[in-house]
């Protein structure tokens, strides 16, 4: 079964939809126990990076989930990703949960093509920078679906795949041991991002 | 890069698609599951769905077409039509929406922007505008774009992504159902204007409209209609057309 941490940030209607129709179990919860029992965890999330922090807090599922996440596979997707890193920067500064070393920072302020717009919203494609099983039934360059502003940086050890902004190197996928995060929506991402989640549901 | 995006329209009356010309005169056309399917399989970047029924159990019916596409097909999902309320968007990103289009909700009570977007971020929130030239003015259109309502468009989209709202669909009543192309002098205005994404919709026809369209840099996506649903235009040969033309398509 695969635990997807609810703790009211994001709609995960489609994020379980898309488990639903690749055949596997999946579950919305935030019981400590469902989380320990489960094969494999998804941390979802939108929104801004310190509201959704706190209301992870709440939950009291934090020290789970670092006691899991070196246990089993875990996934961060979006700002779930970014609650992965030690760091971010939007709005103040804001501890996340250092699964993963690197910050999360303003986009913004690193495009020097001030005409870029941000969010970077839409379709990029997905470079390959280091084979992993997660790529299993992804190839390199397919396009992956991106809304955020803020994204991951200082983290090229865990990088596994980027998309080009201008000249930003969007951090797209990262893994640290058996921690991995997309910035990107897997569940939004048609018929690759599918494939991507095949292949974790098999990591 | 970012890929430019390609985006069917369905209109949706009591669970059915329909499209109309100049926005009069529905025609029946298809099961909007089955629909979103096909455009699915054939490439396209994303779908957007207008609710253009008022009555309750036709929207009843919507939420539930909406909740059966969201249930199969995951690509981002765009709702519109009958949007008032926070309690709006509410109702119709629980089917599965990811971002929520306003119009003539915002134009009654332009405070649900904001709210809207503190509530479920910028991202999730559209701007649909209807615009049309009145003595040499763009006009906004409310209603479907049946009624004036005297308010400079480009002031209009200014003020909504001040506001909150993360990207803008521009739709050109001088253009819609003519098929001569899009109105690329109303978006290139409106795009000197926001730096938001912009969707552009009203006038495809063919295929070369959107290779000109996308030749102005500050146009993210193109939307159409009929053309896609009569299949006179196939988004796959779309898509394999404008990356020959060197525009960046995701195929």
């Amino acid at each position: 079964m695969i635990a997807i941490v609810d703790y009211g940030v994001g709609n995960l209607f489609s994020l379980s939809s898309s488990l639903k129709a690749l055949g596997l179990k999946a579950e919305i919860t935030n019981d400590a126990q469902k989380l320990r029992d489960a094969d494999r965890i998804i941390l979802p999330g939108v929104g801004a990076f310190g509201d959704a922090k706190e209301k992870l807090d709440a939950t009291g599922l934090v020290p789970v989930l670092r006691a899991e996440a070196q246990k089993k596979p875990l996934l961060g997707i979006c700002l779930g990703m970014q609650l992965l890193f030690d760091r971010s920067f939007e709005y103040g500064e804001h501890p996340g949960l250092s699964l993963v070393p690197g910050e999360v920072a303003d986009l913004r302020d690193d495009l020097t093509d001030k005409s870029l717009k941000v969010p970077h919203m839409g379709w990029n494609s997905l470079q390959i920078l280091k084979d992993d099983p997660l790529f299993k039934y992804f190839k390199d360059g397919e396009y992956v679906y991106y809304v955020h502003s803020f994204y991951a940086r200082n983290c090229a050890a865990s990088t596994l795949g980027s998309s080009q902004y201008g000249n930003v190197a969007v951090t797209g996928v990262v893994r640290n041991g058996s921690v991995w995060g997309t910035q990107f929506h897997p569940e939004k991402s048609g018929d690759a991002g599918l494939r991507l989640l095949k292949a974790f549901s098999e990591l | 890069m970012l890929a430019k995006r390609i985006i069917p329209c369905l209109d949706v009356k009591d669970g059915r698609v329909v499209k109309g010309t100049n926005f009069q005169g529905l025609r029946d056309m298809a099961d909007p599951v089955e629909l979103a399917h096909f455009y699915n399989d054939s490439g396209a970047d994303e779908l957007v769905f207008y609710d253009i029924t008022a009555s309750f159990e036709g929207r009843a019916l919507f939420t539930d077409v909406l909740r059966r596409v969201a249930s199969e097909i995951f690509i981002p999902l765009t709702v519109g039509g009958g949007i008032n309320t926070v309690k709006d968007f509410d109702r119709v990103l629980k089917c599965g929406a990811d971002k929520v289009s306003v119009n003539s909700g915002a134009i009654r009570n332009p405070s649900l922007i904001g709210e809207a977007a503190k509530k479920y971020g910028d991202q999730c929130v559209v701007l649909s505008m209807d615009v049309k030239r009145v003595d040499g003015q763009f006009r906004l259109f409310a209603k479907g774009g049946r009624e004036d309502t005297g308010i400079d468009a480009m002031d209009w989209a200014v003020k909504g992504v001040a506001a909150g709202a993360g990207e803008i669909v521009l739709n050109s009543i001088d253009t819609d159902g003519v098929k001569q192309g899009f109105d690329l002098a109303m978006l290139d205005t409106l795009a000197a204007k926001v730096s938001v994404p912009i969707i552009a919709s009203g006038g495809a026809g063919k295929m070369e409209d959107f290779s000109q369209l996308f030749t102005h840099p500050g146009i993210d996506a193109g939307l159409a209609a009929s053309i896609f649903h009569t299949k006179q235009v196939d988004i796959h040969e779309l898509k394999l057309y404008l990356r020959a033309c060197g525009v960046e398509m995701r195929i």
